[in-house]
């Protein structure tokens, strides 16, 4: 059997439909979606991110987004990594208060200030700061301002990921998993609205 | 690093740098699992390139699905719509380094520079015609988070004459935009 493709299971594409025969016709995108989740998911090297991180990481960029198969899938894969299940109602918690809707933030001072629109900068709750602990903290919180207001983000705040305990490896595959995710979560939910309206 | 950075203030399609806010790798350091992961190893040159690639199994992974998404019209939406639905959505989330390359991309492919230019100066509610509104309203509706991509965007899709990989292209595009500005915009900044 073919491993399963992530992207195809989340958007329910079954083999031979009309948008499987679709997605064969980028078989090099598709592909490689795929080994990009695997690469930040089942990475050679976890020096730098832990599984247990990524897991925590996903499961609250993609719960940030709304509830969906996406959100589930990483929030069941944080419950199935080791240490993971005691992260849950922290990260459940996290979620609940961070919630908002983007993009939003500030443009450089000019003639797109009239353009900048204020929300939500999130930071995580004292409660959840003992079990999350720095680095994760951290994390969450860059998350956050990676999902809703990408264009607030500045020098600083790779400083205080390195700070945290980040390494500029670790900084790296972080951004990209964030970012990855951002793009997973709408190539589902794209997918799935255009097989809902074929059905 | 930050001394020599003089940032653009508005969108603009001219030709912008990119200063990196972390160490990349120097280029005397990269290795054979480096340059694999670069993909085109001219790219070794790219100060953005050369930190993307510390995890070069994922930056190989992601540039190869970038290159099929928007260079592979054997069949699908022509180029200059991939080009518009990935400056439509840097546009939206602000990322004024990837508005500036895919505006200038969109405007060679479609010779329609005023419009593109349009976009830039008013922002995704610009008036660009039936199929051009529809293709960056899709993209706006798929980068809104919560995602706010629905049937009614399929709708105008398909009224405005895209077929179902057409619409595909469109999701891609604007998909994958939403993963490219999160890295421009997170690990450095734009230079004129």
């Amino acid at each position: 059997m073919a491993p399963t493709d992530i992207i195809d299971k989340l958007a329910g594409i079954e083999p031979g439909s009309a948008l499987d025969g679709i997605r064969a016709r980028r078989l090099q995108a598709r592909e490689n979606a795929q080994k990009s989740y695997l690469s930040l998911f089942e990475p050679i090297d976890t020096g730098d991110f832990s599984l247990l991180e990524r897991a925590a990481v996903a499961a609250f960029v993609t719960g940030l987004h709304g509830e969906s198969p996406v959100a589930a899938f990483y929030r069941d894969k944080l419950a199935a990594t080791s240490g993971g299940a005691a992260l849950l109602d922290a990260i459940d918690a996290e979620i609940a208060r961070g919630k908002t809707s983007g993009p939003y933030g500030s443009f450089p001072a000019g003639p797109l200030s009239i353009e900048n629109t204020a929300g939500l900068i999130f930071r995580v709750s004292a409660a959840s700061k003992s079990g999350l602990g720095t680095r994760l903290v951290a994390a969450l919180e860059h998350a956050h301002l990676l999902v809703f207001r990408p264009r607030d983000a500045a020098s600083s705040d790779m400083n205080a990921l390195l700070a945290a305990g980040w390494s500029n490896t670790g900084i790296v595959t972080f951004s990209q998993l964030v970012a990855f995710l951002s793009f997973q979560v709408r190539v589902v939910s794209g997918l799935r609205t255009l097989a809902a309206v074929n059905a | 690093m930050s001394a020599t950075v003089n940032p653009p203030v508005a969108f603009t399609q001219d030709e912008l740098g990119w200063v990196s806010w972390i160490e990349p790798l120097p280029e005397a350091e990269l290795t054979e699992r480096h340059f694999n992961g670069l993909v085109d190893r001219a790219r070794a040159k790219s100060e953005y390139f050369r930190l993307l690639v510390r995890d070069p199994e994922v930056l190989e992974a992601r540039t190869k699905t970038d290159k099929d998404i928007f260079y592979n019209v054997a069949d699908g939406l022509p180029r200059a719509e991939r080009e518009l639905a990935a400056a439509a959505t840097s546009r939206y989330n602000g990322c004024i380094y990837c508005a500036s390359v895919h505006a200038r991309f969109a405007s060679t492919y479609s010779k329609r520079r005023e419009d593109v230019q349009k976009l830039l100066d008013e922002g995704v509610d610009a008036d660009l015609g039936e199929r051009w509104n529809a293709v960056v309203k899709a993209s706006v509706a798929l980068a809104s988070t919560p995602i706010a991509f629905g049937p009614e965007n399929i709708a105008e899709l398909r009224s405005a004459g895209l077929d179902d990989a057409e619409i595909v292209d469109v999701i891609n595009g604007a998909s994958f935009f939403n993963w490219a500005n999160r890295l421009m915009l997170s690990l450095g900044e734009p230079s004129k």
